[in-house]
């Protein structure tokens, strides 16, 4: 069906969300092309195309893109796509192209920049419409580009606000991120992981800061845990601290998770305060502290350890955990099947232990083997399935409505509460973009 | 780096031991047996397999050499397999129930090297179909185990188990072992 503004709006209420706006192939498209081929997405981190000639694809609504380094050592977006013929240019996930991007097709050569270079037999061409700098035949760059310290977003809209403001005060995730690497820089680690949820993209966002489900979802990996870290000391041996992020989920209970205060920003983003002692009492984050000190002296260092920040949520693409190095981006497919990629991070100059300790949540909570991420997923899956059916139209995000803390730009949930601000505030925003004519949220 | 990750990143990947019908026998009926225990979720007897110091791999990599302090698919020891058979066995693993089905076959099985003590390099090709909710989905690739030769018969001190589509995307989460 055509949608008309009214009707999109009508979807979304104070404390709820109608059931269409996660299985209508029709808003889906539409919410491709007006939430995320018009705002900024997230395309990847400088340090996944280290070296002048790499490329790394990455699709951005429904567009296939890929970030470049050119033989200058800048970045570019630019669309996937050959501009004779159509071919996608690079067919690997991610590699160097040498000097230059060949096209497999007809041996059209570009520039990392996308400017054509040389086509093969270019007499030809002569005396056509064809030119070597004609606009039409060089590979197209995405609308806008930009970075916020080396994390590289796009946006499709040749209009709009700058990256910097679309991110506003959310943009500490990406700040933490680099600030707690002793050396100033961050670099991804390896190859990303990829897993297809079989659910709606705007789940996976409703279920980042949702208070009330890890000590429901997560019981069994939570007592599981908990158990081998009790068989552990009994015979005299320290588990591995990492354990202690999946025996979390049994200690603080179904109704343990309201200390942890979510703020809802402009823009959609939502963040979220530290819960997992992510600044405890042990040898190895005590050496880390001292090479904070170190590096920035002891004011800033405290300044930087200080920002209680669990979590942060870029609306509409991704999820950042800095204190855990962890980022999540999602690449909707279809109204049920969403791709995430999967990546963590190094902190330059950091202790190794740190790594280690980032690699043991990558490991429990964000692999393909996941204890944790598995029932998520699955759940997920789950509430597609019953949107899909007519057994009620309504999703409840009743949880504290109402009750919103207004401060400034900011909406808070209230203390001690599992509020399910976040949801609401997000479908709010939904419906913002959704019903904005492509001008945004 | 561990014991039998060193060993067996020494080991070449391509060669062919000469080995005794016996011995070949033997190996390749354990490579069966783990396959069998695996398919029917003897828990026990699959932490029996291990040696203490023992781990189960899957690279995410095919050049990794090691499983230790590296991203990977699976990179667990005893506590962390223990830990997997008692969350996965938990009333509230929800996206267990029902459990899933797996059925394994074993082949090609050809073993690298045995050592003067009895120890073995094997590599083999497994392929293995999971039924899990209402669905079934196709795992291949390759085993190379690292066994200790003991006096109660052969026990794995390392497998690693490179699946072909390694780099994904998965679906769903892999739950249990391959």
């Amino acid at each position: 069906m055509t949608w008309t503004n009214e009707e999109i709006a009508a979807l979304v209420e104070p404390d709820r969300a109608h059931r269409k706006a996660y299985i209508d192939s029709d808003l889906f498209d539409l919410e491709m092309e007006r939430i995320f081929e018009s705002a900024w997405v997230y395309v990847g981190h400088e340090s996944q195309v280290k070296n002048p000639g790499d490329y790394y694809l990455a699709r951005i609504g429904r567009q296939p893109m890929m970030m470049t380094r050119d033989h200058n050592g800048e970045i570019h977006i630019l669309y996937n796509r050959c501009p004779h013929r159509g071919a996608q240019l690079c067919s690997a996930r991610s590699g160097n192209a040498g000097r230059r991007i060949r096209c497999s097709y007809h041996a059209w050569m570009f520039n990392m920049d996308g400017s054509l270079d040389n086509i093969p037999a270019i007499d030809g061409y002569d005396g056509t419409a064809l030119t070597i700098d004609g606009e039409d035949f060089q590979v197209q760059k995405a609308q806008r580009a930009a970075n916020y310290r080396g994390f590289w977003f796009a946006s499709l809209a040749e209009d709009g606000i700058s990256l910097e403001e679309h991110l506003g005060k959310a943009r500490t995730g990406f700040d933490q991120l680099i600030d707690r690497a002793p050396g100033g820089e961050t670099e991804v680690v390896g190859e990303c992981f990829h897993m297809v949820q079989h659910s709606n993209w705007k789940i996976f966002l409703e279920n980042q800061l949702d208070a009330s489900h890890p000590g429901a979802t997560h019981e069994s990996t939570g007592v599981a845990a908990m158990t081998i870290e009790r068989d552990m000391r009994k015979a005299g041996d320290e588990p591995p601290m990492s354990y202690g992020f999946l025996s979390d989920f049994a200690r603080l209970g179904i109704d343990g998770w309201g200390k942890f205060g979510t703020v809802g920003h402009p823009h959609g983003h939502c963040t979220l305060e530290g819960y997992m002692g992510l600044r405890p009492d042990d040898p190895d984050t005590n050496e880390y502290v001292k090479c904070m000190y170190d590096a920035y002296g002891e004011e800033r260092a405290e300044e930087i350890l200080g920002v209680n920040l669990h979590h942060s949520l870029i609306y509409p693409c991704m999820s950042i955990q800095p204190p855990l190095q962890q980022l999540r981006t999602i690449r909707p497919i279809s109204t049920d099947r969403t791709m995430s990629e999967i990546w963590h991070f190094r902190l330059k100059d950091a202790p190794e232990a740190i790594y280690q300790r980032a690699l043991g949540y990558y490991y429990l909570v964000n692999s393909p083997s996941t204890m944790v991420n598995a029932d998520d997923l699955f759940n997920w899956w789950k509430v597609q399935h019953g949107l899909e059916s007519q057994g009620g139209d309504w999703v409840s995000f009743h949880r504290n409505a109402g009750f919103d803390v207004i401060d400034g730009p900011l909406r808070k949930s209230p203390d001690g509460s599992m509020s399910e601000m976040p949801m609401r505030h997000m479908m709010h925003v939904w419906r913002d973009y959704m019903t904005a004519n492509g001008k945004g949220a | 780096m561990g014991e039998a990750a060193e060993k067996l990143a020494a080991s070449d990947p391509l060669k062919m031991a000469e080995v005794s019908v016996e011995t070949q026998l033997a190996v390749e009926r354990f490579l069966h047996r783990q396959a069998e225990i695996l398919d029917e979720k003897q828990w026990e007897e699959w932490l029996a397999l291990f040696t203490p110091d023992g781990h189960y791999w899957m690279p995410a990599r095919e050049d990794q050499t090691d499983g230790e302090g590296v991203p990977n698919i699976f990179w667990e020891n005893l506590d962390m397999m223990e830990m997997r058979i008692r969350r996965n066995n938990h009333p509230q693993a929800h996206s267990q129930a029902p459990n899933n089905r797996l059925c394994h076959v074993v082949s090609n099985v050809i073993i690298e090297d045995e050592a003067a003590n009895g120890d073995i390099i094997v590599r083999s090709r497994f392929h293995c179909a999971e039924y899990l909710r209402y669905d079934v989905r196709n795992f291949t690739g390759k085993y190379r185990h690292v066994l200790k030769k003991t006096d109660d018969g052969y026990r794995i001190q390392l497998q690693r188990a490179d699946l072909v589509n390694r780099e994904g995307p998965f679906e769903y989460v892999l739950q249990w072992w391959l």
